[in-house]
């Protein structure tokens, strides 16, 4: 370990310090804002540490990390989604009761944990990082303590997150009792260097991880906590679920398939397709049928990575590409939507019933417009980033010819429609028609909020109708991917 | 460049308008009019200058046209450009947005800024679609006007206008998904043949695909057309969506959604695929004959005025779905004019029937009868657009069936017949139109307002141009020649289609125009 090593992890180091400054401050002077601002300043410079990471990249750091130029990619968008994911927790946490600052140190863990994850080609690191993120995360969910989702939501976090890892473990173990390594490169000279090998330990190995992943994910069928945790833990939080450690994991699972070469096995193949289409189907159907808005996100979520999984199935650098842009038009819009419900939650509980949205639209239309432009995104309409995303989706789909699960994902991503309208349509009925008048005095939005929101938008709107230099960034992180 | 001016013009009007919608409501009305009349002299100007070239020089293949890089990576470009074709219809698209500002002047006052904005926007959309030359581009624009429509008709529309708005949301959505994997396999296949990345209309034509290939790809295309069109059994989202919006949300589906669907046939679906278009043609020209006869005979069956209009579409736009796929010159003259006489008069009968309903609150024709008396006027000139939409000559929808007729005669006998009897049908929903609406006693004892002056301005101009193109429609012809001959040419058989022996009859004359230009 020597001074361009650790340069090249400044960024991971700059989160940890900022993890333990936050601590020692909330020791020192307990202050929210005081926090706050400790955790911004941090995020902001582990951010502006990428460029300096990156003039030393690639980098391999120890055999556990490598900081090439996808890693910096992918802990930017989380770092940046996280900055966000705080900014959307101060004005939420303004209106609780209780303590509030151990929450950062809890956040910057948990983007420490996803970042470490996106930067490793090692299963040891995998692990840490994932199990940083992990533990992060229980505690998060659960943090409005004196109310019963939270607790619940953690609970069962806890529970069925700790056996998936176990099942990951295990996996690796199999793995590794065979091919004699835990770096990926030297997995993919064997699996793909055509060295004799025993399939009766790699195939049980693989599928064991791919159920591990697979919970992290949240696809069908490892996804049953999904509805409960979104719609248990605080809104912030489920934003940063939903984004943060998904986004990290996804990372991790184009590097580890692509780089072993593991993705090009046909069992692989026939496992992930299955899981895509079973993901996008239940998805969709199943948020058909709820009526609160945090569960039909989460179900829509689970459709989105079934969506991811298609692009992924393609294989290649155009498939990494649109994967990873399709990554950051959902950053964008789930940010963006839990962002609403964050904005629009009171004291006691989240705004997530369908009736606190009826009417918005007519009583703050600046909120419905926000919105409506993240559901229009999640929907795939155009001038917003989620239309992009699909179309680089369905695009690296078509060159792959993978025409089945581009089927599916036309025809379920219609059905998808059908929940988001009805959203839209709640937030667009006419006051006379809900009986729901203008409230006297309207409950005053966090400015904070409304800045992140205002950012969000821009930048939804800015992705959607010139991705030109969002392409370009992507292509060049994307490049250093070594794709087997 | 001014092509975009002609797209951002109606963008900025639609946030404009939802701004000043906040202070007071007669502003967005102003704003949009004027944006919509300043894009419509625009438009004419162009073709002023146009129509001299035009004459000259047929060569020319865009009257102008912009290309940018937008997302280069994957070759792809913000390309407008404007042919004849794009021309006429985007004139139509201008006045038939002002004729829709000036219906919703009274009808609209709820959340008048929101909605002006919506208006814009679906407008700029269907004018990016006329104009849009890259694929990309074109299905960008063909989303974009969804969503506002979605809005128009779900906000502001009648009694059952969210089922309505939903079904027509997602019937174009999921057609639209359908042609963009046709687009992107194109795309690759064209990728896989030359090695280079391009959306682009004129790089596409003439990919040589395989037939099965092609005939996948055309489907993929026709339906996301064929739904807007709404060619049978793709219709049935038409009659809901039209009942239930607002005037002015019917007067642009009727008037110019629907033309898209046409557009997009005769533009992207024959050149792009001659061959598989031609095998494909019976099959098309079925149901275009289908589409005529039960629109007109269900429409006879409505009892609601604007159920009735709704499904007259139906009918009509079998005539352009018949003529574009019999693909010879006089056939396709005439779905540009039944294209163009169907949006005005279409979009006046909506009116009337919005007028009407402002006045006596129904649509039923059995609960107003007898208005003859009350409203002269109206009745009147709603009598002059039911005439005109069964095809009286001298009036524009004339010209365009009689041509379509007589260019489907020369490919199919059979086809021109049964289209014919579908005319016939339309005098029945017609003449009982007339009666039950507006002949008999007035038992009811109506006492109406007859049209005011407003209504006037938006009727007379339309009923003018409908005797224009019916007793004159040379000008049309000479401005969409060029774009014609070079359809056609696109769409003249690729060296691999030789298979088929008579695909010849998809080539076009080369002594010029036979039919009524040769005169």
């Amino acid at each position: 370990m020597n001074a361009t090593d650790l340069t090249a992890i400044l960024p991971l180091l700059a989160l940890t310090v900022a993890a333990v400054v936050v601590m020692v401050a909330i020791c020192i002077h307990r202050s929210h804002q005081l926090a706050v601002w400790l955790t911004l300043a941090g995020l902001a410079a582990a951010f502006v540490s990428l460029w300096k990471a990156a003039s030393m990249a690639p980098a391999q750091v120890t055999p556990l990390l490598i900081i090439d130029g996808y890693a910096l990619f992918y802990m930017g968008l989380i770092i940046a989604a996280t900055f966000v994911t705080v900014i959307l927790c101060y004005g939420y946490l303004e209106k609780q009761q209780g303590y509030s600052e151990e929450l950062y140190v809890l956040i910057l863990t948990a983007a420490l944990g996803s970042s470490v994850m996106v930067a490793s080609n090692h299963f040891v690191s995998f692990f840490l990082g994932l199990e940083v993120l992990s533990v992060a995360l229980y505690a998060m969910s659960a943090y409005l303590c004196n109310r019963k989702l939270p607790l619940e939501a953690g609970i069962k976090y806890l529970v069925l997150a700790a056996v998936s890892a176990a099942f990951l473990l295990f996996g690796m173990a199999l793995i590794y009792a065979q091919l004699g390594t835990l770096q990926f490169g030297q997995i993919a000279s064997m699996l793909i260097g055509g060295v004799a090998y025993e399939k009766t330990l790699i195939y049980p190995g693989l599928a064991l991880m791919i159920t591990g992943i697979g919970f992290k994910l949240a696809v069908v069928p490892f996804h049953m906590w999904t509805p409960d945790v979104y719609e248990g833990a605080p809104a912030p939080v489920t934003a940063f679920v939903a984004t943060v450690s998904k986004g990290g994991m996804v990372a991790l699972l184009l590097r580890y398939f692509y780089e072993t070469g593991a993705y090009r096995l046909h069992s692989v193949f026939v496992v992930f397709s299955i899981i895509a289409i079973a993901s996008m189907i239940a998805g969709n159907l199943l948020a058909l049928l709820q009526n609160n808005v945090k569960r039909i996100l989460a179900y829509s979520s689970i459709a989105h990575l079934g969506y991811i999984l298609v692009a992924f199935l393609a294989g290649g650098n155009m498939a990494a590409e649109a994967v990873t842009f399709y990554l950051v038009a959902y950053f964008v819009t789930t940010l963006g939507a839990f962002g609403v419900v964050s904005v629009l939650s009171s004291g006691e509980r989240d705004a997530d019933s369908m009736e606190d949205y009826e009417s918005l639209f007519w009583h703050r239309p600046v909120l419905a417009g926000v919105f409506t432009l993240m559901l229009l995104s999640l929907a795939g309409i155009p001038l917003t980033a989620g239309f992009v995303g699909k179309f680089f989706l369905i695009a690296s789909g078509t060159s792959a010819s993978l025409y089945g699960l581009i089927f599916v994902l036309v025809v379920t991503s219609v059905v998808g429609l059908f929940y988001y309208l009805r959203i839209l349509v709640a937030m667009y009925k006419s006051p006379a028609e809900t009986g729901k008048t203008a409230p006297a005095t309207l409950p005053s939005l966090s400015r904070s909020g409304s800045f992140a929101l205002a950012a969000l938008t821009v930048l939804l709107i800015w992705v959607g109708v010139y991705p030109g230099p969002f392409l370009d960034a992507i292509q060049r992180a994307v490049s250093t991917l070594r794709i087997f | 460049m001014i092509l975009v001016w002609l797209i951002v013009i109606l963008l900025v009007a639609g946030v404009l308008a939802l701004v000043a919608g906040r202070v007071n409501t007669l502003l967005p009305r102003f704003i949009s009019l004027a944006a919509v009349i300043i894009d419509f002299v625009i438009a004419l100007a162009l073709w002023r200058e146009n129509s001299a070239q035009v004459t000259l020089s047929a060569q020319a293949e865009w009257f102008r046209q912009v290309d940018w890089a937008w997302v280069p990576q994957y070759g792809i470009h913000f390309h407008l450009a404007m042919d004849g074709l794009s021309l006429l219809m985007v004139v139509l698209t201008f006045l038939l947005g002002i004729m829709s500002v000036l219906a919703s002047w009274k009808e609209i006052q709820e959340g008048v800024g929101f909605f002006h904005f919506n208006l814009m926007w679906i407008l700029a959309g269907i004018v990016g679609v006329f104009l849009a030359m890259d694929l990309f581009l074109f299905y960008f624009m063909w989303e974009l006007m969804l969503v506002p429509m979605y809005f128009l008709i779900a906000i502001w529309g009648h009694e059952r206008r969210i089922y309505a708005a939903v079904k027509f949301f997602i019937f174009t959505q999921m057609s639209g998904l359908l042609m963009l994997i046709a687009i992107l396999t194109l795309y690759f296949i064209h990728h896989s043949i030359t090695g280079v990345y391009s959306y682009e209309y004129k790089d596409l034509l003439g990919t040589a695909l395989t037939p099965h290939t092609a005939m996948l790809l055309m489907l993929g295309f026709f339906v996301a057309f064929a739904v807007k069109l709404p060619m049978f059994p793709f219709h049935t989202w038409l009659p809901d969506a039209h009942t239930e919006a607002p005037t002015a949300g019917s007067v642009i589906l009727a008037g110019l959604l629907l033309k898209t669907g046409a557009y997009g046939m005769l533009r992207f679906v024959v050149p792009l695929f001659p061959g598989a278009a031609h095998q494909f043609a019976p099959i098309a020209m079925l149901l275009g004959v289908i589409g005529i006869i039960y629109g007109s005979v269900l429409a006879f069956g409505q009892t609601d005025l604007k159920r009735l209009v709704a499904y007259t579409s139906v009918s009509h736009l079998g005539f352009a779905l018949v003529g574009i796929f019999a693909w010879n010159p006089i056939a396709l003259q005439g779905v540009l004019i039944v294209m163009i006489a169907h949006g005005i008069s279409t979009g006046a009968l909506f009116m009337l029937v919005g007028a009407l309903q402002e006045r006596t609150h129904t649509r039923e024709m059995d609960r107003l009868r007898g208005l003859w008396a009350t409203v002269p006027v109206m009745s009147g000139i709603v009598m002059f657009f039911a005439l005109a939409s069964i095809g009286l000559p001298g009036l524009g929808d004339f010209i365009g069936e009689f041509l379509t007729l007589l260019g489907t005669y020369r490919v199919s006998l059979g086809v021109t017949v049964a289209a014919t009897i579908g005319i016939l049908i339309s005098t029945l929903y017609a003449l009982k139109l007339i009666q039950r609406g507006f002949h008999g006693p007035n038992t009811h004892e109506w006492s109406l307002p007859d049209l005011g002056k407003r209504e006037l301005l938006m009727m007379v101009p339309m009923v003018l141009i409908l005797l224009w193109i019916g007793l004159y429609p040379q000008p049309l012809f000479r401005t969409f020649e060029p774009a014609m001959r070079m359809l056609q040419q696109h769409a003249a058989p690729q060296p691999v289609m030789t298979m088929f022996p008579d695909a010849r009859r998809l080539s076009y004359d080369q002594n010029g125009l036979p039919g009524m230009n040769r005169r």
